[in-house]
């Protein structure tokens, strides 16, 4: 599960600051009567970049989906950006605008061309001007590697060029964070690769992301952190190094064993 | 053994060659299509039979119809006891089919709101014209009711004013978020509408008197009629039916259960008592003395019955639609209104469309129930075009005739509909 990079990985702009980005306290989440997401402590600094493995159904994905008021806790504290999230819709809507996001599924917006989707959001929650939408759109594009495909329609792209247009579309908002959810696990391997260089070269640039995936070799070239969740807790919480050489939890020795088996 | 040799390089390309005849052209059709096996062969033959026999028998009835004649007596004088259509009746009779007892002379004013009609209706059913019409769009309908119902000019232009301030005040309000803005807004332009409107209209009607001919709603009739009720009922009950949906999906329970019960209700109730209560009961609630014009009442009626079925079309649009596309646009940080209008409800309304023109053509043709309340669609007055003693007993010729021209209108609807579908597929190479 080696990731093949074609470049050395440039880490001199990767530097964590000491600001704070995201910090979850005692964080608890239900489902109706099933409790997923149980005590939650994480504190994210900016610049950060953090991978969240685990088995399935272990809350990967609520978790990070409750950074951006996707999902609603119902105990505990997420404060990001110094906001803390609250029913306040006027908050949740400004968290949202400086947290980017991209999903397993894409989940681009199939009657827009690619090029209105990068300038939607720029244009109605910043207002910031349609030509300056648009050439912020082109950089970003040109930065996912696929300009010419500006003025085509989601469903006429490859899995690979609709997640590295999900990725470009989050871009364009200027986040300060970035979340991740399985953004590979629905592309053949082919075009994981070129999502995962996309990604490395986002870590490159200093973005604090949190990013759930099971792509060991990305965790191990780009993560500082990280974590292992089962049932709904944060199991153990390590340098990338010492999780996959001298793991500390039992839980996640037999996790790795699992998944490196293949 | 030879047989492992089996390596085989290929030393010359094959050129491409012609398809062999009858797997082309029209013989492939005709044999693909019709005569695929002995069933289809036999379908084939039957149907052709059929259709023949049809055009056989009403041929001569088409082909020796009379144009020129001034009764039914006339007709059959003219025909000598040969079948043939009386078509001397749609000649005699079109203008009352189209206006009903609309004044001849002021004919000018429906036939001129119906060519604006046709403009108004280009920047919103065809993209290439230009966006700067839509200006006339917003302005069709007070204008068309000048024109059709006459009286004062300042009327419609008080009711635009309220749009107006309505209008303003959304825009002044704004900051304080989306769902504040809208109550304030519906607030102010209610309370323009009841406290300031009417003093407002008779002093400008003091000042300047515009005004046509008022026509009487009792006056109107055939075509002209179902076209007011239709196209009102079909450009309302759309938005109407949008909100609706939505407010049904709402997680605030009190508007859900409003828009739920209002749905029920209304779709559970068949229109023709809803237009009962129109021409009937309404006129105990209202305060004695207002003239609210049954016309009026009607569409009021139309509209609420198209837009609780429209609601149902569009809440299938949207259930249709994965969550995936709610996220994402929440995620980037759109408020729900804003998610809605960019990017939930141009994906559902598309694929509500076949549901929605459905539903458009269904209400079109119920426009025509109103004859049971006493207005003058098209069908009662070909009841009353045969009570005449000249046209007594005249049937096919007056339903051909009816018959085609609603034909007409529901068709083009179709038709739009799946240029439409057309033009909003993007997802093909
Ligand atoms: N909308 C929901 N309603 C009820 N239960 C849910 C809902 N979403 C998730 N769950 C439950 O919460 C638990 C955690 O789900 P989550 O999607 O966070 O898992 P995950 O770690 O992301 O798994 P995967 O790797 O399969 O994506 C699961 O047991 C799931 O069944
Ligand atoms: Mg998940």
């Amino acid at each position: 599960m080696e990731l093949n990079l074609e470049t050395e990985i440039d880490r001199s702009r990767m530097r964590v600051s000491d600001q704070v980005a995201i910090r979850i306290e005692d964080m608890n989440k239900w489902y109706g009567n099933y409790h997923a997401l149980r005590d939650i402590n994480l504190t994210v600094r900016r610049g950060e970049r953090i991978v969240i493995a685990g088995p399935s159904g272990s809350g990967k994905s609520t978790m990070i989906r409750c950074i951006n008021r996707l999902e609603e806790h119902q105990a505990g504290k997420v404060v990001v950006d110094g906001i803390e999230l609250s029913s306040d819709l006027k908050n949740i809507d400004k968290v949202r605008s400086e947290v980017g996001m991209v999903f397993q599924h894409f989940n681009l917006f199939p009657h827009l061309t690619i090029l209105e989707n990068c300038t939607l959001a720029p244009i109605w929650v910043r207002e910031i001007p349609r030509k300056e939408a648009i050439e912020t759109a082109m950089h970003f594009l040109e930065k996912v590697k696929i300009p010419e495909q500006a003025r085509k329609y989601p469903g006429q792209l490859s899995g690979g060029q609709q997640q590295r247009v999900a990725i470009a579309r989050s871009l364009c908002m200027k986040p300060k964070i970035m979340l991740f959810d399985e953004p590979t696990s629905a592309l053949d391997p082919e075009m994981i690769k070129e999502v995962l260089d996309t990604m490395i070269e986002l870590a490159e640039e200093g973005m604090t992301m949190l990013c759930v995936t099971h792509e060991m070799g990305f965790a191990q070239a780009v993560a500082n952190r990280v974590i292992f969740m089962d049932q709904g807790q944060i199991v153990e919480e390590n340098n990338p190094q010492d999780f996959f050489h001298n793991p500390q939890s039992e839980r996640t020795r037999l996790f790795l064993s699992q998944i490196l088996r293949h | 053994m030879s047989e492992r040799n089996l390596a085989f390089v290929r030393g010359e390309m094959l050129p491409a060659r012609e398809p062999p005849s009858g797997q082309t052209g029209l013989l492939k059709l005709l044999r693909e299509s019709f005569f695929k096996d002995w069933l289809s062969a036999l379908l084939t033959v039957t149907s052709l039979i059929v259709l023949i026999w049809i055009a056989r028998s009403v041929s001569p009835w088409l082909i020796d119809s009379v144009w020129n004649a001034n009764s039914l007596s006339e007709c059959r004088q003219i025909l000598g006891g040969a079948e043939g259509a009386c078509f001397a009746v749609i000649r005699d009779r079109w203008t009352q089919l189209l206006f009903g007892f609309y004044p001849p002379t002021q004919y000018w004013r429906p036939v001129l709101a119906f060519v604006l009609m046709l403009i108004a209706l280009a920047p919103i059913l065809f993209p290439p014209v230009p966006r700067r019409l839509l200006w006339f769009s917003a302005a069709f309908p007070g204008l068309a009711y000048c024109l059709i119902w006459g009286g004062t000019l300042w009327l419609p232009f008080s009711a635009y004013a309220v749009f107006a301030v309505g209008a303003i005040v959304l825009g002044l309000a704004t900051r304080l978020g989306s769902g504040v803005a809208i109550v304030l807004a519906l607030a102010s332009a209610l309370a323009w509408w009841i406290f300031v409107s009417g003093s407002v209209t008779t002093v400008l009607t003091q000042l300047l008197p515009l005004a046509l001919a008022p026509v009487t709603s009792r006056e109107m009739g055939g075509f002209l009629l179902s076209i007011v009720i239709g196209v009102t009922g079909i450009s309302l009950s759309l938005p109407l039916g949008i909100v609706l949906a939505l407010g049904r999906r709402s997680k605030m329970p009190l508007v859900k259960t409003i828009s739920v019960m209002f749905i029920e209700f209304i779709r559970g109730v068949p229109l023709i008592t809803l237009l009962f209560t129109a021409s009937l009961l309404l006129n105990y609630f209202l305060p004695p003395g207002t003239n609210f014009d049954l016309i009026l009442r009607v569409i009021i009626m139309v509209t609420l019955f198209a837009t609780a079925y429209m609601a149902e079309v569009i809440r299938g649009g949207l259930a249709a639609l994965p969550r995936g596309q709610y996220e994402a646009a929440e995620a980037l940080g759109l408020d729900y209104w804003k998610a809605q209008r960019l990017v939930i409800m141009p994906q559902a309304l598309k694929i509500s469309i076949p549901g929605i023109v459905n539903s458009f053509i269904g209400l079109f043709k119920d426009t025509t129930l109103v004859v049971f309340i006493g207005l003058l669609d098209p069908i009662a007055l070909s009841n009353s075009i045969r009570a005449t003693t000249a046209w007594q007993g005249i049937y096919w010729e007056l339903f051909i005739f009816i018959g085609g021209l609603f034909f007409l209108f529901c068709f083009s609807m179709s038709r739009y509909s799946m240029h439409l579908e057309r033009r909003l597929k993007t997802d093909q190479h």
